[in-house]
Parts: structure tokens; sequence; C-alpha cells
């Protein structure tokens, strides 16, 4: 994706947002799509977003559970996904556990496929929501510096953002224990620092990533304990008041309260993680509609 | 047609519009994206100096969402913004737009408006009418021009932009 395709889908996404706001909130666009969510792996907001986003639009929507399907009895992701086209569904999206799972599909089958996350490797539409909240709130993203805190080897959100924010001319820090970030990451252009309390003052927004729990090693440990993993890179009041200007606070969700966040800054006036979360909806309405436009009728 | 010519069909268009709906009480103009924006701009430039004391409410529409030529062809559709100010519920709603070509556009214009609430009634407002391309039975209640171009000839309105440029209409040959 080139800063034009993000920059076309930000302005689709600023109209979808004003659709939202309405007293009939569809467009009828889609209506004779019909697009499967193939979710391998949990979710709640990437998997709701994006069906509002497909019923706003007012096409049809299948969802499809990994943990309630054949794929318990050893069907595969190909044959899954065929099965599912041969019941003439026009576009996918699919959220699944390995790396470059989208990308292998797309291979195998001729459906425009939308990434809602494989693996640790990208979250792309999750990056396109982050970037088109700080240009609400901040205007244009070119100059703009942006911190992201937390388990990055871990974290798609964070690889694609990385990728999204640079393209569109911000600064692009990442801070959290050495054991998280990635060797060589610093690769990317991307500024590595440890000292969270330093990196705050740097930054006009930051974006707090949750412990991955799920993903690591139960016999690997990348902190002592989640109480010195709060002490040292958990946001607080008490950190948030020392930083001298009013800096955004984000979050992808789902938060871990109290471990990489406070309560009182997550709810607080600061924080745009609900904003986030309402762009979400606009911002897969814009991906999708423009997707849409490559099957002909 | 050249900017004094435009000027003086604009300033009857607007004594038109001040006849039927004096003292537009309830009545909004919405200009459908992205040209129609124009002309409504110069309306409302022309009726605020007849009539600086009548009450003028405005908006903007955008039909790119219910167009019928989504998906059908290679061109990229861009959508423009949407703002109209009120609830549309009982009002007279008068759209506007530059030229009245097919129909299509204007279509797709009142599927979008009816999103907004149930207007009392609709007119149309358009400052050319190709009278011999309609592909959708849709007529305007007020023209400015009525011209008898075929589908090969053009149409275009130019519009001054930031101070350059005059405001004509331009008719040309393909």
């Amino acid at each position: 994706m080139t800063s034009e395709d993000i920059e076309l889908i930000f302005r689709h996404a600023d109209e979808f947002k004003e659709v939202l706001q309405r007293p009939i909130k569809k467009v009828p666009s889609l209506r004779d799509i019909t697009i499967a969510n193939l979710f391998f792996e949990n979710s709640t907001r990437t998997r709701l977003s994006f069906e509002l986003a497909q019923k706003r639009l007012s096409a049809d929507v299948v969802n499809f559970s990994a943990s309630t399907s054949s794929v318990k009895k050893g069907e595969t992701l190909v044959d899954t996904v065929n099965n599912i086209l041969a019941m003439k569904v026009d576009m996918v999206v699919m959220r699944h556990a390995s790396p470059g799972a989208c990308l292998f599909l797309s291979q195998h089958v001729d459906v425009p496929i939308i990434n809602a996350g494989d693996g640790t490797h990208e979250h792309p539409t999750q990056a396109l929501l982050d970037a088109f909240s700080i240009r609400e709130k901040l205007g244009a993203i070119k100059g703009k510096k942006v911190l992201i805190v937390g388990d990055i080897t871990h974290s798609r959100v964070a690889l694609s953002n990385i990728d999204c924010l640079q393209k569109l001319g911000a600064e692009v820090m990442v801070c959290g224990p050495a054991t998280m970030i990635p060797k060589h990451l610093g690769l990317l252009g991307v500024k590595i620092v440890h000292d969270f309390d330093a990196a705050l003052q740097w930054c006009d927004a930051v974006n707090m990533l949750r412990i991955q729990l799920e993903r690591q090693e139960t016999s690997v440990r990348f902190f002592p304990s989640l109480r010195e993993y709060s002490l040292q890179y958990g946001l607080n009041a008490d950190r948030l008041k020392k930083v001298k200007k009013d800096i955004l606070i984000m979050h992808p969700g789902p938060i871990n309260r109290g471990v990489e966040i406070s309560s009182d800054v997550a709810d607080g006036e600061q924080s745009i993680i609900l904003d986030q979360v309402e762009n979400g909806v606009a911002i897969r309405m814009a991906v999708i509609y423009l997707l849409a436009q490559k099957i002909q009728r | 047609m050249n900017q004094d010519l435009l000027e003086v069909v604009i300033q009857r268009l607007c004594y038109q519009l001040i006849e039927r709906y004096a003292p537009f009480t309830k009545v909004v103009f919405i200009g459908i994206q992205p040209r129609g924006v124009f002309l409504l701009t110069e309306l409302e430039r022309h009726i605020k100096r007849i009539a600086p004391d009548m009450p003028w409410i405005s908006g903007v529409i955008d039909p790119t969402f219910y167009r019928d030529d989504f998906r059908r062809g290679d061109k990229q559709l861009l959508a423009h913004p949407t703002k109209i100010p009120v609830h549309l519920d009982g009002c007279k709603v008068v759209l506007v737009d530059d030229v009245l070509f097919t129909g299509r556009t204007i279509r797709a214009s009142l599927e979008a408006l009816m999103e907004y609430g149930r207007p009392e009634s609709i007119d149309l407002l358009v400052l050319i009418n190709r009278k011999f391309t309609r592909q959708v039975p849709i007529e305007p209640a007020f023209v400015g021009k009525s011209i008898d171009q075929y589908d090969r000839q053009k149409v275009k309105v130019l519009w001054q932009k930031d101070g350059e440029g005059e405001n004509q209409v331009v008719l040309s040959q393909e």
C-alpha cells in the first residue's frame, strides 16, 4: 500500500464516518455482495467492527469460527475457503494464527482477501484506524512523533503501525524491555529506547500495547513479573502528570487494566481508545468499499 | 455563455426561487457534490444581496454511495463530503446541480437525501438542462438554460477559483 492508497482510504473513511452519524446508518453500495468473515483466532473488536462495516454497506455477511467448524476434523485452510467460495461468496476477511496466511490463501483462491491479523506479522486495518485517529485529533500525520510501547516482538499491531506511520511521514519510536524488542528493528528506521519517561516527553501520541501472555512460551520469561513490567512500562496518572504536553493515549485493545495502562488513564481525557474503536468501523467500510470496486457486476 | 450572461441567468433563477419559496421558511437548498456546490454558492451570494432578511439554510450531498455505475467499469469513484444541517422532515428541498445530463446523478441524490428524513417536497434547479439525453424520468423545476446537445457533445461549467479564471459555460464536440 502506498501513501496515496492510505490517503484514499482516509478520504472515504471521513465520508463513511458521516454515514455512521445519520439516522439511517447504511448505504446500499454492496447490497449484492456476500462477505465471509473467517476468524481462526479469538476477537471481539475486529470481528464486530468488520461485521458492522459490512452491514452498514448493505452486504450479506457469513461468519465462520474455527472452533465450531470442520477445521477441528482436520480440514485444510484452502479446502475450507474453497467450500465457502463455492457458495458464491465474493470477498473474504480472515484472521489466522500463521504469519502469511492471507498471502498464502491469495495464491490459491481468486477473491479479494482482507487481512484481519495474521499471527505476529501484520494487522493492516488496525494501523489504518490508529493513524486515522491521530490525524483526526492532531491533523496531518507528517512530522508527528508516535511512540509504541510494550511487547513489540509479538505485536502485529506494532509492525503495521510502523509501516503505515512511516509511509505517512511520521517519526516512530518504540519502547519496552530489551527482551521484547526485535534485535534488528532499527533497520526499519525506527528509534529504539528503553527509558519510558524520556520517550513520553518526546512523543505527540503513545500507543500502549497489551502484554500478550498467550503468545509467550511458558518456559520463557520476558520480564520478571507483571508488577515489575507495570512499574517500568505501565502508563499511569503519576507518570502522565510529568509529561509536559497533552499527548494522545491510544491502545488497540483488549486492555489489561493495571498492567500496561491504569484505569484512570485509559478512561481519562487524553485517551482516544474508544475513538479508535469508532473509527475502526469507518476505516473498514472504506477498505471494503474500495476493494469491492474490483468485483465487477 | 460568458461570465456576464451567466450572472444574468443566475440572478433570474434567484428571483424565481424567491417568487416560489419566499419567505424561505423550512426551505433547504442542497448542492450536489462536487459541482452543484459552486452553483449553490453563487445562488447564496445573489439571494443574500437581493433579500438579505430571508433565512438561508443550505447543505451539500454526495451521491457516490448510491450511484448505479458502482462496480460497472474501471472508473474509480471518489467520495465527497455530505453535510445536511437539519432533519428534512417537512422541509421543502431544492436540489441544485450545474448540468442535468442523463438524470442518474439526481436519482442517486434523491435516494441519498431520503436518509435524512421525509421532505414535504423536492424540486430540482439546474444551470444547464441537456434536453435530449435523459435516461431516467427526471425533469427540473428551475432551469438556467436548455440546450439541444446530443451524447457526443460535451457541456462544461467552469467556475472561478480563488479569484482566478471566469465563470462560464463551454460547449464542445468530443
